[in-house]
């Protein structure tokens, strides 16, 4: 469903010349799969992450969605077409409410209930009575933050969704419930997941692993395949150097 | 009246019809519709254009409407009301001004809102300013409030101006008594080649006083604002005042915010942040789906709730 080709993304260096962020990467997503991108930081997961979004534009290579050539498309086109990111860092908002902001993923067209709302945040272990109402400000927790950004993908429920470390500040007891909700989002419907994470446990429920280090693809397959080489010390690891 | 002049009730006082409780409805430069009740008074003025409101002691749940609606091309007027607000009261009084300008020349309130707030009351006030019609005649405010808080008493003020206005200076000072508290927030946005300014002073005499004064404006297009706000911690007391402003295109906002401590007690904080939309927050919305115009919207809209 997606492919990125030759993928390159390059920025104006410090002194002179460009800095290569994304290096010629070729990966393909296919429907109903589940991949995880892991690999040291600073590697160029991200990045790659909002350029499928379209936040960034590539210096070179193309992306295709179901066949089409969506490389010139904006975010909104994107979006629209069926993807979702999740940001690493959650954007805040001063006056946006919560309920707001889930309304606004579900499709600024519908009026969502209030309690179907609540069912998306309960998924990420928010009690919804007490946020549903709060405003997506700098009173919220950072881990509160991130959550209510996991439901707002989740809400979306589009054909693509792609996770920036959503596991990132988040408690052991929502870990646990996380790990759960993007088993069901995999089981009980036909959407492909892309989780950026460093999380073993992640790793652990995905179907494929991509490991990214240096802006290039270092190795990618099936997770039988690549997590005990990744497991076996990330010192000695082929994968990280 | 006619359908522009419920309109614009509509719009400054939330009316489709008239309220329930105490009011006074001014058209047009004339008092038009009238009520009071047993514990609220409302008497014209004989020495000069407006009127007094008068409010018993003890008065409780009890809300008063002042409404005034211009919508006479070229009509300028200044206005006085006065609130006398009794000991151990606790009213909503709403005022507001809409003003439709269809003509050439242009149309101009001036309302002077005086606040005498006894002992242990709590007033919510709410004031709107609106402003409709295309015509090349400006359409100009200027709210003056003036502030007098009792001890133990608590005013709660709401300003709100989101549309249409060409031309405001408003301006408000309060004075506090012991114990006295008082929230002001103020939301205004500006487009086209407005002008709005808006002046508080507040002096905060009485041991134990408090004042929060909270602006959100938004400034769009060649429109420019300018924002002053002066707080005088004149006893043990606590200040806050906060002014956080988007600006948009080409337009300008000032933020002049001035605290002065005059006792040792005074505890006083002041707040300015000025901006354009965060970038972030446009492309979170637009990955939801939205276009950039659209998020826009919602990231201003959200602003000024
Ligand atoms: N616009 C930019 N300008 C300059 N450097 C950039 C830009 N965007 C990213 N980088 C750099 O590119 C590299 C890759 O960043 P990226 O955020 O994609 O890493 P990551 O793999 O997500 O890391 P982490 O695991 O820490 O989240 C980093 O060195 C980063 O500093
Ligand atoms: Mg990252």
């Amino acid at each position: 469903m997606l492919e990125l080709k030759n993928l390159c993304f390059q920025v104006p260096g410090e002194d002179t010349g460009e800095k290569e962020i994304i290096k010629n990467i070729n990966l393909t997503f296919k429907e109903h799969s589940f991949t995880v991108i892991t690999g040291p930081n600073g590697g160029g997961k991200s990045t790659l992450a909002r350029l499928i979004m379209g936040i960034e534009r590539p210096t070179a290579g193309r992306i295709l969605w179901n066949g089409t050539d969506i490389t010139e498309k904006n975010i909104t086109e994107r979006a629209n077409l069926g993807i979702s990111f999740a940001f690493q860092q959650p954007v805040r908002f001063k006056g946006i409410k919560v309920k707001d902001l889930i309304s606004l993923s579900t499709g600024a067209d519908k009026k969502l209930s209030i309690a179907a709302a609540c069912d998306y945040l309960s998924k990420v272990g928010l009690c919804a009575r007490d946020y549903i109402d709060r405003e997506v400000d700098a009173s919220l927790s950072g881990g509160e933050l991130k959550r209510i950004e996991i439901a707002s993908v989740i809400a979306r429920n589009t054909p693509l969704s792609v996770f920036d470390e959503p596991e990132a500040g988040i408690d052991l007891w929502s870990f646990n419930n996380l790990i759960k909700v993007f088993e069901e989002l995999h089981d009980t419907s036909s959407n492909s997941l892309i989780i950026i994470s460093h999380q073993e446990r992640i790793l652990n429920i995905a179907d494929e692993i991509v490991v990214i280090a240096n802006g290039c693809v270092k190795a990618k397959g099936a997770r039988e395949e690549i997590l005990p080489e990744l497991l076996s010390g990330t010192e000695s690891c082929k994968y990280y150097q | 009246m006619d359908e522009i002049q419920k309109n614009l009730l509509e719009q400054v006082a939330g009316l489709h019809e008239v309220p329930a409780g105490a009011y006074n409805i001014r058209a047009n430069g004339a008092s038009v519709e009238r009520n009071t009740t047993a514990n609220i008074d409302i008497v014209t003025k004989d020495d000069k254009q407006g009127i007094d409101i008068v409010i018993k002691p003890g008065t409780r749940r009890e809300s008063v409407h002042i409404p005034v609606v211009l919508s006479q091309s070229g009509l300028k007027e200044m206005v006085y009301n006065d609130f006398y607000v009794g000991d151990d009261c606790d009213v909503t009084i709403i005022a507001g001004c809409g003003i439709h300008n269809s003509g050439d020349s242009e149309s101009r309130h001036d309302g002077i809102h005086s606040f005498y707030i006894g002992r242990n009351s709590r007033v919510k006030y709410v004031e709107k300013h609106y402003g409709s019609g295309d015509g090349r005649g400006g359409k100009i405010m200027n709210p003056q409030t003036v502030i007098e808080l009792g001890e133990n008493s608590f005013m709660e003020m709401e300003t709100v101006q989101i549309r249409g206005v060409d031309s405001t200076r408003r301006s408000t000072t309060a004075a506090l008594a012991e114990n006295a508290k008082l929230v002001i927030t103020e939301r205004l946005m500006t487009h086209g080649k407005q002008y709005a300014e808006s002046s508080f002073q507040v002096d905060l005499n009485g041991t134990g006083s408090s004042a929060n004064l909270i602006s959100r404006a938004v400034a769009r297009d060649d429109s420019r604002q300018l924002f002053l706000a002066k707080i005088n911690g004149n006893s043990r007391c606590a200040g806050h005042s906060e002014c956080d402003a988007i600006i948009m295109d080409n337009a300008k906002i000032s933020a002049v915010p001035e605290i002065t401590a005059n006792h040792l007690d005074a505890a006083l904080i002041h707040e300015a942040a000025i901006g354009k939309i965060a970038g972030d927050q446009i492309i979170k919305l637009m990955t939801l789906g939205l276009t950039e115009a659209e998020a826009e919207e919602q990231i201003i809209n959200g602003f000024l709730k």
